[in-house]
């Protein structure tokens, strides 16, 4: 077993985990955070992104040890007092999903996107998407989604990892 | 409680049971490779590992983590050479200006390497190390004449591309050794280049790839260096183009004439994706875009 340290959605963990345990089965399994779905365990379809100190990173790639000593970002640590990250509220105007299975994954790798580039075109769009796949094809939605989100300013693009976390409790295992 | 995989009480596992060990330092990951033996596998970027080890296709004994060694990481200017450490991300290597300026084939190949999730974690020098021959920068790595620092526990040795890879999925590095920096020449503005690659979908790797430079004199092209990727089970240079493209005009047919060359000596794969021959008009197709491309950029 290793000892890890990691700061999840603004909350500290103190845990002991196998080396051998992925990110996200630690994220859904152990800590109950099943904002963030597992899709093809691939690496292809992006559904498991997450941010690690806030850059987007797909948590079935990543091993729990690896995350020792940074700050995780999942869809579920998006809202501030009550009110849905700008991201997040552009998918829900833009009805960016069907089904919605991608849509955490989506809205992860999107806001990642908006970091790297305020204002991008819609090619700019998906290609910076092109790791996330929507098998419904509902991608007409996400990409007009992500051109409003972009159109609310910089707060889209940032991620809460990134701004420092409100005061965080402390959970050892 | 039944587990799907790994029935295991702890939850779901999928890679099989190994240590974890996380040096600080080359010298440290060096004595834990060389404690574990044989077995050891480096983590760099976990990329391409862990989906191995997902798999099951991968047994180690122990994985040594080299995010903790801050001296892997980064990009220098030594004299006529960059030092790209070997821990510097695909995302790092996107955005340096020493690599834009100097070696901007590698960011033109690094760009089109999966997505951007797989580009924050992936790593230079873990993409050198596994050496698939479908990935994109090992071709682009001998067609710059890059060369290789590996740390053993003999101490430091250099290795030239052209003897790195030595097999599929084989590279020089040996048992209890690690590759710490890439060193690639830092070519002025004469030179130009192009990374052209051929696949059906987005994020998917390459059915055939092309790294192009070309150091142009006025209209002429006075020098070309080609590599090829997944054109065999090591990345390769296309020769037989390079040598008819020295002293051809970029303007009479010379390079389509050195394209059509640059299946020669080639034994590609067949897959789903494509058949050898396939494989090889690709090769010469995308050998003649890059080539242009390549000239173009040459001032």
């Amino acid at each position: 077993m290793a000892r890890i340290e990691v700061t999840v959605d603004g909350v500290r963990y103190v845990d002991e985990v196998e080396p051998r345990l992925l990110l996200v089965h630690y994220l859904r399994e152990r800590l109950g955070k099943v904002g963030t779905p597992i899709g093809c365990d691939t690496s292809n379809c992006g559904a498991c992104t997450v941010h690690i100190d806030g850059s987007s990173a797909k948590s079935c790639t990543v091993l729990a040890v690896q995350a020792d000593g940074t700050e995780v970002t999942t869809v579920e640590g998006l809202v501030r007092d009550g009110e849905l990250h700008p991201v997040q509220q552009a998918f829900h105007d833009n009805h960016a999903l069907q089904c919605g299975f991608c849509t955490p994954g989506m809205i992860m790798a999107s806001i990642d996107l908006l970091n790297e580039n305020p204002e991008p075109t819609d090619e700019e769009i998906r290609h910076g998407l092109e790791g996330n796949l929507c098998r419904c094809t509902g991608y007409q939605n996400i990409v007009r989604a992500v051109r409003q989100a972009a159109g609310g300013g910089p707060a889209a693009g940032r991620s809460p990892a990134a701004e420092g976390s409100p005061a965080a409790a402390e959970v050892t295992a | 409680m039944a587990w799907p995989l790994g029935g295991h009480a702890g939850g779901t596992v999928i890679p099989p049971e190994f240590d974890y060990l996380r040096p600080h330092s080359v010298s440290d990951a060096v004595t834990e490779l060389g404690r574990v033996g044989e077995d050891a596998k480096v983590l760099a970027g976990g990329q391409s590992l862990l989906p191995l080890l997902r798999l099951r296709l991968a047994y180690p004994t122990a994985l040594v983590d080299l995010a903790g060694v801050g001296e892997l990481r980064g990009v220098r200017q030594d004299g006529d050479q960059l030092v790209i450490g070997a821990m510097t991300t695909h995302h790092e290597v996107l955005r340096d200006p020493l690599i834009l300026r100097y070696a901007p084939v590698l960011a033109q190949a690094t760009a089109t390497v999966a997505d951007p999730a797989v580009r924050h974690r992936g790593t230079l020098g873990g993409a050198l190390a596994h050496a698939d021959p479908a990935g994109d920068l090992p071709a682009v790595a001998l067609a710059l004449d890059a060369a290789f620092v590996i740390e053993g526990p003999d101490g430091r040795r250099t290795v030239p591309a052209t003897e790195f890879f030595s097999d599929y999925l084989e590279t020089a590095i040996g048992p209890g050794e690690l590759l710490v920096e890439i060193r690639v020449p830092a070519l002025g503005p004469e030179w130009g280049t192009a990374y052209e690659k051929f696949n059906r979908v987005a994020q998917a790797w390459a059915i055939v790839g092309v790294a192009a430079l070309v150091r142009r004199e006025g209209d002429t092209i006075a020098e070309a260096r080609i590599g090829l990727t997944n054109m065999g089970p090591t990345p390769l240079r296309a020769s037989a183009a390079e040598a008819a493209l020295a002293g051809v005009s970029l303007h009479n047919g010379g390079i389509a004439a050195a394209a059509g060359l640059a299946a020669e000596d080639t034994e590609p794969s067949a897959d789903l994706s494509a058949q050898p021959d396939y494989r090889q008009h690709l090769a010469r197709v995308l050998t003649g875009r890059a080539l242009r491309a390549a000239a173009a950029a040459a001032s």
